[in-house]
């Protein structure tokens, strides 16, 4: 009888099972007591209360308006907006290049697809943060000063003091101007498309409509005396006045980060334009479709089915890369959480709260991902 | 002209169509843009050549001739030594350079798949143990070294063999549990799993440098380098994790079912039969891990350690050097790539001899 239960599969699993959440159970009571124990014999102080404290600590930059006298938790907040303003530029600016990347790899010019692969090899095969720290090392040592500030553009100047450029002013008038050409864009939009539904000629309507929309939106910039007009940077001194500025770790860390994801993006790309089967480009040729229709509307689309869940892993990890921006002084949430934990002490909170706030992050992309995933997914009939 | 017949030829055209290379280049006003931009974006590089090699100063130039704007190359090679190893006392150099040279055999004969086994286990317990002795000494007449001495290159290359050697086991575990048919081990396992890789390694590195000794008891004392060493290994697993996962999705349900049927014990089915066709379908997914190991040491400097890039990063406030600060960053760069690139060769070395004795 007993040999029968010693070798029943089932028992075996329940008995495994039980001594597994055992285990963890005693693992985890074992570190939960250490825990209070050491809290207590070093005076750590626990607790949240510290979160509505004054922070007393100053942020160099943030998206959104932050003081000293702010609370602990409004720097927080500073933080997780700063990583999400940088996820945000970076994963537009990288998938943008990363597309022109992956395109440049398959491109049947030679000089194009072997700049492409030494572009990727190079940025794939050295570390993100030492590539972080050499472009901020470029922006701070080797950019001249602001006398002798590069212009590649006019009024975009590039100095050690970071990046000037330009800045939109709004007058008084730019709220009510900017809705009403939107409103005559709309207007335009909905003639263009009753008419092309009409059976119109295309190449005619769609250039008269967007003449029309300029024409419009030039009369109405006259008549609400320029209520939008740009702020050029001017070399005032030392420095730069006026325009709009980021600063070197700001444009360090941008920079470097896109170059980097641009290359896995590109590879993810070039690998889902691949894995289209060969007979839809022969199909495409063989209806005479011209090698960018082809693969515009063939090819790319269908792509499009694999790329997405290899990208979702690539903009996750975008994300997190972000936390390198510690090592170039960035204020992103690492940041913050590493001065709050120097100013008080209470480090369990706070890195619970900053992985608190990654896991949410990346559980909100992936789900928004899945969705879209299931969105574009090819529906078997 | 007939019905049916064309001036197409019957053979189907050709993917890449060989083109006389004007065509290729100036053949329509599309190419013809494109040789063009990638005419200007080697332009838009001169500047740097000129900078890293017409107007540098070589190794064995003096901190002043690096005043005239060049690339400071001089500097670099005063500091490699410091880059290179660290704080490790100079006379014992030669133990860290010898520390490099067992990591890298060692790695070179795990490749192999005719190593795999028994034979490879024992070899890196005795490889990690003289690795420790050589690098630590007070064995066999060696001075004592503290590892906060410890620096450089043997550091970086030690955190990334030891973190992938026993994140591998542990990987190996959380998969088949994972896969596995009992329901708490999968939850368990799918839970560390998504955990690890759901946080930024900068997260796990803050954990284990801040909270694990809070966790351990009062009197157990782990030294910075260990518990950097401990988040490393726990991020390698996780994402070995998921690697040897696919392998083992991929393998014919038959091969284990098969084996059961036997009679052959479930750990001899996983050792023998599962595992060593599950890994080498994952050759190429497991490589790239690696080289992201590699990579990933070098964040060690957000929490301290004395590796490569701190040390590029302290050599450049050097006062008697004029603010050299990318030099080191690429000498640094270049070690990182000529490491990560041999391993990929290696391994696309290793995947076509793998492809080939599978379809013999």
């Amino acid at each position: 009888m007993f040999s029968t239960l010693w070798y029943s599969a089932r028992l075996r699993g329940w008995i495994t099972q039980i001594a597994l959440l055992g285990g963890l159970a005693t693992f985890l009571l074992w570190v939960g007591s250490n825990t209070v124990q050491n809290l207590a014999q070093r005076g750590i102080r626990t607790g949240l209360d510290f979160l509505s404290r004054p922070a007393r600590f100053p942020i160099s930059e943030s998206i959104i308006t932050y003081d000293p006298s702010n609370s602990f938790l409004w720097a927080y907040v500073v933080g997780v907006a700063n990583t999400l303003w940088l996820s945000f530029v970076t994963i537009l600016l990288a998938t943008l290049l990363g597309l022109a990347v992956g395109l440049a790899r398959r491109s049947l010019h030679p000089l194009l697809s072997k700049q492409a692969m030494i572009f990727v090899t190079i940025m794939r095969n050295i570390p993100l943060i030492v590539q972080l720290l050499f472009w901020y090392g470029v922006c701070t040592s080797l950019f001249p000063a602001p006398r002798d500030a590069l212009n590649p553009l006019p009024g975009v100047f590039l100095s050690l003091r970071g990046v000037y450029a330009p800045s939109f002013l709004a007058g008084p008038n730019a709220l009510p101007f900017m809705l009403v050409v939107v409103a005559a864009l709309l207007i335009v939009l909905w003639q263009v498309t009753r008419l092309l539904r009409r059976g119109s000629q295309k190449r005619i309507i769609i250039p008269t409509g967007f003449l029309m929309w300029v024409g419009i939106s030039a009369g109405l910039y006259k008549l609400f005396q320029a209520p939008v007009s740009l702020e050029f940077p001017e070399l005032t001194g030392l420095n730069f006045r006026g325009g709009s500025y980021l600063s070197p770790e700001f444009v360090a860390i941008v920079f470097g980060l896109t170059l980097y994801t641009s290359a896995f993006i590109g590879e993810i790309i070039r690998g889902g334009i691949e894995a289209v089967s060969k007979g839809q480009w022969e199909g495409a040729r063989a209806l005479g479709l011209s090698e960018r229709h082809i693969m515009f509307r063939i090819i790319l689309p269908q792509a499009l089915r694999v790329i997405i869940p290899p990208m979702t892993s690539q903009y996750l990890s975008t994300v997190k890369n972000t936390t390198l921006a510690v090592a170039v002084g960035y204020p992103e949430l690492g940041l913050v959480v590493n001065t709050v934990i120097n100013q008080t002490g209470q480090a369990l909170e706070s890195i619970m709260i900053m992985l608190g706030v990654y896991l949410s992050i990346s559980l909100s992309v992936s789900l928004f991902m899945n969705w879209y995933n299931a969105h574009v997914a090819l529906v078997e009939r | 002209m007939a019905i049916g017949e064309t001036n197409v030829p019957l053979t189907a055209l050709p993917l890449k169509p060989k083109q006389p290379w004007m065509k290729l280049f100036f053949g329509d006003v599309f190419s013809s843009f494109l040789t063009i931009l990638s005419i200007l974006i080697v332009i838009s590089l001169l500047p740097g050549l000129n900078w890293a090699l017409f107007n540098a100063t070589w190794p064995g130039g003096t901190p002043e001739a690096c005043r005239d704007g060049g690339a400071c190359w001089a500097f670099v090679g005063a500091k490699s030594r410091l880059i290179l190893f660290g704080l490790y006392p100079p006379e014992h150099q030669w133990r860290a350079t010898l520390v490099i040279v067992l990591i890298i055999a060692m790695v070179l004969a795990s490749l192999s798949p005719r190593m795999w086994g028994n034979k490879l286990i024992m070899l890196w317990g005795a490889g990690i143990a003289l690795m420790l002795i050589l690098m630590g000494g007070g064995l066999l007449g060696l001075d004592t070294v503290p590892t906060s001495k410890w620096g450089g290159l043997p550091v970086v290359l030690m955190l990334a063999v030891l973190s992938l050697g026993m994140g591998f086991p542990i990987a190996v575990l959380l998969a088949l549990g994972r896969r596995g048919s009992l329901p708490v081990a999968r939850a368990v396992c799918t839970f560390i799993i998504e955990l690890v890789r759901g946080l930024p390694l900068v997260g796990l590195l803050f954990v284990a440098a801040i909270l694990l000794p809070l966790f351990l008891p009062p009197d157990w004392t782990i030294d910075k380098l260990g518990r950097t060493l401990a988040a490393l290994t726990i991020f390698s697993s996780a994402y070995l994790a998921e690697v040897v996962r696919g392998g083992l999705q991929g393998l014919d349900k038959g091969q284990g079912e098969a084996a059961q049927a036997l009679g052959i014990p479930y750990w001899k089915v996983i050792w023998h039969i599962i595992l060593p066709q599950a890994i080498q379908n994952v050759i190429p997914p497991l490589t790239n891990t690696a080289i992201v190991m590699v990579k990933n040491t070098s964040l060690v400097l957000i929490v301290g350690i004395f590796d490569m890039l701190s040390a590029a990063r302290s050599a450049a406030t050097d006062p008697t050097w004029p603010a050299p600060s990318t030099e080191g960053y690429l000498f640094v760069a270049l070690i990182y790539f000529a490491i990560c690139v041999s391993i990929s060769i290696y391994a696309r070395h290793l995947e076509n001899g793998v492809r080939a004795r599978s379809h013999s």
